[in-house]
């Protein structure tokens, strides 16, 4: 077994703004927050569990439903859509077998759509994980996620 | 050349931006140690008479930013926007991977300034790797003693463009939801835990030890006489060379795109240019003979924003992509206040309409009145914004939007 909610919460329970800091741990070790974590956080934080829901729906990378082991963004901001960001987007749920949103029933794969991630040298961009990955084709897809699986 | 100036992006690749000794070894913390030795009010008089402006997008000067701090507050913060999010945008990474020990000597000069000991640097969720990175000259610079007692601790935002607002962003420092406060009172009187702070941009920042080291006299000089320096720019879209570049702000954007973004792709032709990130306006290519600086951007109704400049070929469906910019206010507005919640919504669902064949006049002169009302009543920066680009390309091409009408 892995660590507990309150063993990852704990340490940033001193710094000031600290619940965004344990966000961020939270989702290094289970790539979401899960529901019983959050409440741990606002138990130790010492807000409402309203607050602490708040705060963790209102960032686009936090996410409190399940998700895969590799998060798979698609940048669809304007350089990557006029780049072709629609078409890879279409290559990656055909591969995938999944839509946007949703996660591969072998729990590896989630696929989500971003804004910019700022590599705008090479586009279209995906990211998987901390992973960025540059000029991104339809025909690249099966080659790129390979080493993840 | 090229006409590029290097200042802040100089030995770019010939040094390691995590190591203090390298960035000493050619004429680094120099501005820090002159600012050692004189009072916090000369040191904000050099930066007032160097002119230089804020370089996150709203041009505002830096050096009466920083006079606004009262002198006697006990606790002050020095926090560095680092939460770049205009699509397009990626010349503030570009500095902290070529140039960061810079970063932290302008913060170390400004805290000097303003009396401050501690600074915050928040970082968007989407560079990871800077924030690694940064820990690591961070603490660099420690070992070598430069920094002495000031402290810089490095926050992750978790994606939310929004937070590139400053008030935003020190909402989001502060634990909470990254919505904006109303102004004022200012940062500067009363900002991140309610003590006065001063919010600037990485490259405003950039520029500080520069300024320091080399006088203001001679930072005032380069450049556009009410906007000097340099700016970093990234080039994308239907460019040959979609890369970055520094350049003194009184380049032209026409030599922007045709000398050091090498021209159009495949010898097209320019169709617009979008200066600034999504939130920019779209320039037609008869205004492109403009210098780059902010007034000279203003006077044609752009603006200069965070220096992305994104090029679209004579090829591209305009409409199409100001429905996606569309999307993109409406997904990334905080939701706040009525007039962006709502209008970056009905802007989305007009533009849809219209792009997809469906949409009528009415629509769009409903897009300009809300337009209006958006720029005139939304509470931050995101929603005056947004508008914007719709806005622009209504004006600059029209013909392309009743061609989709029904």
């Amino acid at each position: 077994m892995g660590k507990s909610y309150a063993e990852i919460i704990m340490p940033y329970k001193d710094k000031k703004g600290g619940l965004i800091e344990a966000f961020h741990a939270l989702q290094r070790e289970f790539n979401y927050i899960p529901e019983e974590a959050l409440k741990e956080a606002a138990r130790i934080f010492k807000i409402p569990e309203s607050k602490a829901y708040g705060v963790a729906t209102f960032y686009s990378h936090f996410s409190v439903e399940k998700r895969g082991k590799y998060i798979i963004r698609m940048c669809e901001s304007a350089p990557c859509h006029v780049a072709g960001a629609g078409e890879v987007l279409k290559a990656l749920e055909q591969y995938l077998g999944i839509k946007v949103g949703e996660t591969t029933p072998d729990g590896k794969f989630t696929l989500e759509l971003c804004e910019c991630v700022g590599q705008c040298q090479a586009i279209p961009v995906i990211t998987i994980n901390d992973d960025v990955v540059l000029s991104v084709s339809p025909e690249r897809i099966p080659e790129i996620l390979k080493k993840y699986e | 050349m090229n006409g590029e100036k290097r200042i802040l992006l100089e030995y770019a690749d010939k040094i390691n931006p995590e190591k203090a000794e390298d960035y000493i070894k050619v004429g680094g913390y120099k501005g820090l140690e002159k600012a050692r030795k004189m009072k916090p009010k000369q040191i904000i008089e050099e930066v007032k008479k160097s002119k230089l402006r804020g370089r996150g997008g709203a041009g505002f000067s830096t050096g009466m930013k920083w006079s606004f701090v009262p002198e006697h507050a006990p606790v002050k913060y020095v926090v560095c926007n680092l939460d770049e999010g205009e699509p397009g945008t990626y010349k503030d990474r570009i500095i902290c991977e070529k140039n960061a020990q810079a970063l932290l000597e302008g913060m170390a000069i400004c805290a000097l300034a303003i009396g401050a000991k501690k600074g915050y640097i928040y970082c968007r969720g989407e560079y990871p790797h800077i924030v690694r990175l940064l820990n690591n000259a961070i603490e660099s610079a420690k070992k070598a003693g430069v920094l002495e007692d000031f402290d810089i601790e490095v926050r992750m935002g978790a994606g939310a463009y929004v937070c590139g607002e400053e008030t935003a962003l020190i909402e989001s420092i502060e634990g909470k939801r990254g919505e904006p406060r109303f102004k004022p009172p200012f940062p500067g009187v009363e900002g991140l835990w309610g003590v006065p702070t001063v919010v600037n941009n990485v490259e405003t920042f950039a520029c500080i030890p520069y300024i320091l080291t080399h006088g203001a006299e001679w930072f005032a000089s380069i450049g556009a006489p009410d906007y000097p320096g340099t700016k970093v720019l990234t080039l994308t879209g239907d460019i040959n060379n979609p890369t970055y570049f520094e350049v003194p702000t009184d380049y032209l954007l026409s030599d922007v795109i045709y000398k050091l973004g090498g021209g159009i792709k495949g010898g097209r032709k320019l169709k617009a240019v979008q200066v600034g990130g999504s939130s920019g306006a779209f320039i037609p290519p008869e205004n492109i003979h403009t210098s780059i600086d902010f007034d000279s951007m203003s006077r044609i109704g752009a603006s200069l924003g965070s220096g992305a400049v994104f090029v679209l070929d004579e090829t591209r469906d305009i409409v199409d992509v100001a429905t996606r910019i569309a999307k993109f206010f409406e997904h990334e507005s905080c939701g706040k206040c009525n007039p962006c919640r709502e209008g970056t919504f009905r802007m989305y669902e007009m533009m849809q309409r219209i792009n997809a064949g469906r949409g009528s006049e009415e629509d769009l002169e409903n897009i300009l009145v809300l337009s209006r009302v958006m720029q005139k009543a939304s509470l931050c920066g995101l929603g005056q914004a947004a508008p914007i680009p719709i806005e622009t390309t209504i004006k600059h091409f029209r013909e392309d939007y009743m061609r989709k009408l029904m």
